[in-house]
């Protein structure tokens, strides 16, 4: 059995590249910088080679459509929650108040 | 792990299809290849990946492919090459080496 994982696209066609620049939202920041915190000398909780593995198990359609930090903060979440640095009810709760909160400031911060 | 290969050696990446975090690309498992730096060594990134931090550490290569060798319609000038990165496991001596 022959098998290529859906990121592994090297030399299929992908259409044309979008060169324009962009600047990163304040989530995507946070997100690299959460990266950065997790997987630094002190606390080493994530390596990159496990954010790269998480990224990659993204199934092939969702994978897709995310964008760059969508996937990062996917694969950052699940790392943290298969090594219990996180739980399931602790994010869901903590979801819940960021979301109340994101909704009483008039739902105009990204 | 020993460093097995040393600059100029022909090598082929092993045609193997395993599920999971892999490190040689899709495109370039089959293709010989020519070394053209042993970088080091390092833990092994399939293993990493899945949280085992303590697994031997493995020679990594800088390999250079002919562009017309990896690609069947490749246009560009026959002199183009491409390096990658590739972890000793991925490698063979090539055939007539």
């Amino acid at each position: 059995m022959v098998h290529r994982s859906h990121h592994d696209m090297g030399g299929l066609d992908a259409g044309p590249v979008d060169l324009d620049e962009h600047t990163q939202v304040h989530w995507e920041k946070r997100t690299d910088a959460i990266m950065r915190l997790v997987s630094d000398k002190k606390r080493q909780i994530i390596t990159v080679d496990e954010l790269r593995r998480g990224i990659e198990q993204i199934g092939p359609n969702v994978y897709d459509e995310m964008s760059y930090y969508e996937r990062w903060i996917t694969s950052v979440t699940n790392n943290l929650l298969e090594k219990g640095t996180i739980t399931v009810d602790e994010l869901g709760r903590k979801m819940s108040d960021v979301e109340a909160r994101w909704q009483a400031d008039g739902a105009t911060k990204v | 792990m020993s460093t097995s290969y040393a600059v100029g050696d022909t090598v082929a990446v092993r045609q193997a299809y395993p599920p999971g975090h892999v490190r040689a690309p899709y495109f370039i498992r089959g293709k010989s290849g020519t070394v053209d730096q042993v970088v080091g060594n390092y833990k092994n990134p399939e293993e990493l990946a899945y949280g085992r931090r303590d697994s031997e550490r493995l020679t990594l290569y800088r390999v250079r492919f002919n562009q017309t060798d990896v690609w069947a319609n490749y246009n560009g000038p026959t002199k183009d090459s491409i390096v990658i990165d590739i972890y000793e496991n991925w490698l063979n001596p090539a055939e007539g080496a």
